[in-house]
């Protein structure tokens, strides 16, 4: 018995930027091409905190990105995960190294899906808002919207449940956790706000593909933390944070791909050998704009996403999906071009072409692969497997 | 300005004055046209009302509505796509009054007389000569005497008129020697010849231009300025993004989606992961052309429309094939090889053998995907061009 496939929305999503998004665009690319530093960036990633400090002040309390999904009796802007969006196509930019993803977008979407009417909920969502503290949800970053998901214990009495994993107390590759003052983590009997300064909590940085964007072991002592939401609702509020988080990852990956694009076409033109700019050539102008033309995709696909998440269409996981199956690869590909393109000056450490790879390769198994996702379609757009 | 409001009650003016349920086809059209409701964005007395290209919508919208006829742009694609637009900017008074309504009522039936055996992508190396017949004493008549043989013609056979490229002076250099002409399908020595194709049907023929007398007030532009004429038709023939919304599968993938459901027997584990990589990126083209049609909407036309014939070239091609296989055994059999002169290009209505052997010519037809590759790197990214020797050397010196 198959389901009939979601359905296109009548009125078709709203794919262009409105002027108050492209101001927010200038605004955040103006602050991270003044202080984004790559060089600074990598020397502090080997010192082992990719973060810079001033530059997340900027972003949030200056220019408020990280209150973009809160409203603004919290404190927030009150505006919408296509403005979000935006902000992280600029972060993917310059493979910021930010708890942007993370923290404003997966665990402030999560915590919107609690009780904000509770008064340590609304505490901690202003503070968000702010920038002044910072929420990771404690996941393996790989964990996809609709995958079974890591459920710590609650404490003595453990009860299992047929499509969750139980009896961990060991989270790992939690992305941006050794950045974060807050763990959101889900236990048997509910979602918890764990402190990490807490003695209950161990974080462990290991070594990531990603410089820019750390993963860290997480271990919690059973029952530690405030419990914020019980039961079905719990799964539901962490679900609608992945699904945010995995919507909005796209935006990123297309800001990754169109930066290492625009790079490769800047560097072809300049780049001589048979003397000849090699962009000049059809092997690799060819190559330019099945790459163009691939971005051009990426965006549409990146918007549709966004926008349904902003208007909670009824197909939102359906565009989500979709975006992050066709976004994913394409940030990589754009990715691997660039290194390619530039020759032996893309192998070596000096140029920001293996920040982008390393990002873009992350991202495409961040909150779900892309396979992952096709299985998700394949379920969504009824479109079943063999039996 | 012309706005939405006043295109309304333009429209049930017009359907008020001519019920589409009393009046014939062709007549509701022709006063469609003399109410400037055929092409809003084309002048007063031309069919339009110097109205915004985006408000055409509401026009359509409307007349749909209340079940009015259609001019078939279908069956006058290569006249709507591309005489007309040509003829409007490059056109003499005269031309555009004799010309633009029957074209867009579907009177007259225009194709497109360019492509040449040894001028596809390399058009402007195009050899069909256009001679002007007037004397040493300047006595004679003034008329061009055309010679040459054209290619690919589609709706030659149905054609009573044709847009022409034709050199004019082989001593300049390929590009500066070309003039367009309007050129009488009916003139005796225009010999249309059917094309058997791939598909075993022939949508397409070869033209044998032989004397074929063009009187001079059926050129477009200027003497030698073909080839500037020829690019805004070219620009036309490739923007041709639809103004409606496509549904979720309204494309290719929507037939080998529906048989994937109705046909579980055929499933395998490959096909599964062809198939959702396929639909993946069929939904990504159809959203990349509705954020297109979105920005000429709102006035903001991109470079992206240049792309979407290149994906959906590669897409219809992958799409059908993965098609053919899914079928198995039926894949093996194929609908009817008789040949035939189908009047229109019907994907959607034949059988999967046919939509694989039709779409390989969706990446030549147009424009090549190769040649469009090279137009994106060139003109979107601004990339060098490659080095070419041809262009200051006189057509006539050219090898060949």
């Amino acid at each position: 018995m198959s389901v009939p496939p979601t359905p296109s929305r009548e009125t078709p999503p709203d794919l262009l930027y409105s002027e108050p998004e492209d101001d927010l665009r200038a605004a955040v690319r103006a602050l991270l091409t003044d202080r984004a530093d790559l060089p600074a960036t990598l020397a502090r990633a080997e010192a082992g905190d990719p973060y810079d400090p001033a530059l997340w002040t900027a972003l949030t309390a200056g220019i408020g990105a990280a209150g973009l999904l809160i409203p603004e009796k919290l404190g927030g802007q009150g505006a919408s995960h296509r403005e979000a969006a935006v902000v992280l196509e600029e972060l993917g930019r310059v493979v910021t190294p930010a708890p942007y993803l993370t923290s404003s977008v997966v665990a402030t979407e999560t915590l919107l899906g609690c009780d904000t009417d509770r008064a340590d909920i609304a505490a901690l969502l202003t503070a968000l808002a702010g920038g002044h503290r910072v929420a990771v949800l404690a996941v393996p970053a790989a964990t996809a919207p609709d995958a079974p998901l890591p459920v710590l214990p609650a404490g003595a009495e453990a009860v299992t449940s047929a499509d969750t994993v139980t009896g961990a107390d060991t989270v790992p590759g939690v992305a941006d956790a050794v950045r974060a003052d807050v763990l959101l983590v889900l236990r048997e009997d509910g979602l918890y706000v764990v402190e990490t300064a807490s003695p209950a909590v161990t974080v462990v940085p290991l070594t990531p593909l990603d410089l820019t964007r750390p993963v860290a072991a997480v271990t919690l002592a059973p029952g530690a933390g405030t419990r914020i939401a019980e039961g079905p609702a719990a799964e539901a509020a962490v679900r609608r944070g992945l699904l945010a988080g995995a919507g909005l990852l796209a935006s990123e990956q297309l800001g990754i791909a169109q930066w290492c694009l625009e790079e490769s076409v800047r560097h072809t033109k300049e780049r001589h050998q048979f003397n000849r700019p090699i962009g000049s050539f059809q092997a690799l102008k060819h190559r330019m704009a099945q790459l163009w033309l691939e971005v051009v995709s990426a965006r549409a696909a990146a918007r549709a996403a966004a926008d349904a998440l902003a208007t909670g269409a009824p197909d939102a996981p359906l565009a989500v999906a979709l975006a992050q199956a066709y976004c994913g690869p394409v940030a990589v590909h754009a990715a691997e071009e660039c290194v390619q393109l530039h020759g032996g000056t893309g192998m070596t450490w000096e140029h920001p072409a293996h920040l982008y790879l390393k990002r873009a390769m992350a991202d495409r198994i961040t909150l779900g692969s892309p396979g992952r996702h096709r299985e998700t379609l394949a379920a969504l757009g009824d479109l079943p497997g063999p039996r | 300005m012309t706005d939405a409001a006043e295109l309304r009650a333009r429209t049930a003016a017009l359907l008020a004055a001519h019920p589409p349920a009393t009046t014939g086809r062709t007549d509701f059209l022709r006063a469609r046209f003399d109410a400037g409701l055929a092409w809003v964005h084309y002048p007063a007395g031309l069919g339009g009302l110097d109205a915004p290209r985006s408000l055409q919508a509401v026009v359509d919208d409307g007349l749909a509505a209340a079940g009015a006829p259609d001019n078939d742009p279908r069956r006058i694609g290569i006249g709507l796509g591309m005489a007309a637009p040509t003829i409007l900017r490059y056109g003499t008074a005269e031309q555009k009054e004799r010309f633009l309504r029957p074209l867009w009522v579907g009177d007259e039936v225009w194709c497109q007389l360019f492509s040449e055996p040894g001028a596809g992508s390399d058009l402007a190396a195009l050899a069909t000569r256009a001679v002007r017949e007037d004397g040493a004493d300047g006595a004679g008549s003034g008329d061009w005497i055309v010679d040459g043989q054209k290619v690919w013609t589609s709706s030659a056979h149905l054609a009573r008129w044709a847009i022409l490229i034709a050199r004019t002076d082989p001593g300049l250099p390929k590009h500066q020697g070309i003039t367009y002409f309007l050129c009488d399908m009916t003139d005796p020595g225009v010999e249309v010849r059917p094309l058997r194709q791939i598909t075993g049907e022939a949508e397409f023929n070869e033209v044998f231009l032989t004397g074929v007398r063009i009187p001079d007030a059926h050129r477009l532009g200027e003497v030698g300025a073909g080839w500037q004429v020829a690019r805004t038709t070219l620009m036309n023939e490739r923007v041709s993004i639809g103004g409606a919304s496509l549904p979720r599968e309204g494309g290719m993938i929507g037939p080998v989606a529906r048989t994937w459901r109705e046909r579980p027997e055929l499933r395998t584990h490959d096909t599964h992961q062809r198939l959702l990589t396929l639909w993946t990126e069929a939904e990504v083209a159809r959203l990349t052309a509705e954020r297109v049609r979105q920005q000429l909407v709102a006035g903001q036309p991109g470079p992206e429309g240049s792309g979407l014939k290149l994906s959906f070239a590669r897409l219809n091609q992958e799409i059908s094939a993965l098609e053919v296989e899914l079928l198995a055994d039926e894949g093996l059999l194929y609908s009817d090889w008789t040949m035939r002169r189908p009047e229109l290009v019907d994907f959607t209505g034949r059988d999967a053998g046919y939509r694989y052997l039709r779409s390989k010519g969706n990446s030549i037809e147009g424009g090549t995907s190769e040649v469009l590759l090279n137009i994106v790197a060139e003109r979107v990214l601004g990339l060098p061009s490659e080095p070419r020797d041809d262009k200051d050397v006189a057509w006539k010196d050219l090898s060949r």
